[in-house]
């Protein structure tokens, strides 16, 4: 039954992703994956506010989780088109580009997700994060 | 009209595969190193390659296993987060390799993946 809360998820996620990559790659007329970018940067933010608020706050049924976290967001962001993208990039000799574009997904995706906790933590149990151990 | 169904349809299928594969790796080691999202996003992004090689196919086809299913498939997300979590925990070094390895070897599956097709089509 998880396996079909996960699809229904699936489903929204590939949808918005979809919607929201075309909808920024229109705007954006360049070679530089600014959709994919905005996407990942965006699900690392909304993964890591979501999972700790669900833990600190919402106490969610774990079917709800499971197809939000894993299906909506998961599937919403995207790791085999930031592969493609990047040898794409390199293809066309677009060093610099290829270059900060792995920077920027990477360091931008972990300061996301870790300001999504720190959100989640200062809003729900209104403590500073640095660490487990404080 | 027919295309956001074709992705919706492939985001389903990649979204349940990518919970199955993962539940089965993850409850087969007692490592804290995420293997199960490596193994996923880096045969995602072989896949990816791949198909991304394949000029002749239709449009239909690659919404629906590119955007949809391998997009689904696999995931930047929780990536990222296993590695804030990686961190937090005070496993920074692991992180690191994590994070590093992930990209150096997703990339160079995508590539042998392109590749391949290239070179078979």
């Amino acid at each position: 039954m998880n396996y079909l809360y996960v699809g229904m998820g699936g489903i929204l996620g590939a949808l918005a992703r979809f919607c929201l990559g075309t909808a920024i790659q229109r705007i954006t007329v360049t070679a530089f994956p600014y959709g994919t970018l905005t996407v990942n940067l965006l699900g690392s933010f909304l993964l890591g506010f979501i999972t700790y608020g669900s833990l600190l706050k919402w106490q969610l049924p774990r079917p709800y989780v499971l197809a939000i976290n894993t299906g909506i967001i998961g599937s919403f962001t995207t790791f085999s088109t930031f592969s493609v993208d990047t040898i794409s990039l390199l293809e066309k000799a677009h060093y610099t580009a290829a270059w900060s574009y792995v920077l920027v997904s990477i360091t931008g995706g972990l300061a996301l997700a870790w300001l999504g906790i720190g959100l989640a933590h200062r809003l729900f149990i209104n403590v500073k994060i640095r660490g487990d151990n404080q | 009209m027919k295309l956001p169904l074709l992705v919706a349809a492939g985001g389903f299928l990649g979204a349940i595969c990518r919970f199955g594969l993962n539940n089965f790796i993850q409850a087969r080691h007692h490592k804290s190193f995420p293997f199960g999202t490596f193994i996923i996003n880096v045969t995602g992004s072989f896949l990816l390659g791949l198909l991304f090689a394949c000029r002749h196919l239709s449009s239909e086809v690659l919404f629906f296993l590119g955007t949809g299913f391998l997009g689904a498939y696999t995931t930047f997300s929780t990536y990222e987060l296993e590695a804030v979590e990686l961190i937090r925990r005070g496993r920074t070094i692991i992180s690191l390799i994590y994070l590093v390895i992930s990209v150096v070897i997703g990339i160079i599956f995508a590539y042998i993946g392109y590749s391949l097709g290239n070179y078979f089509y």
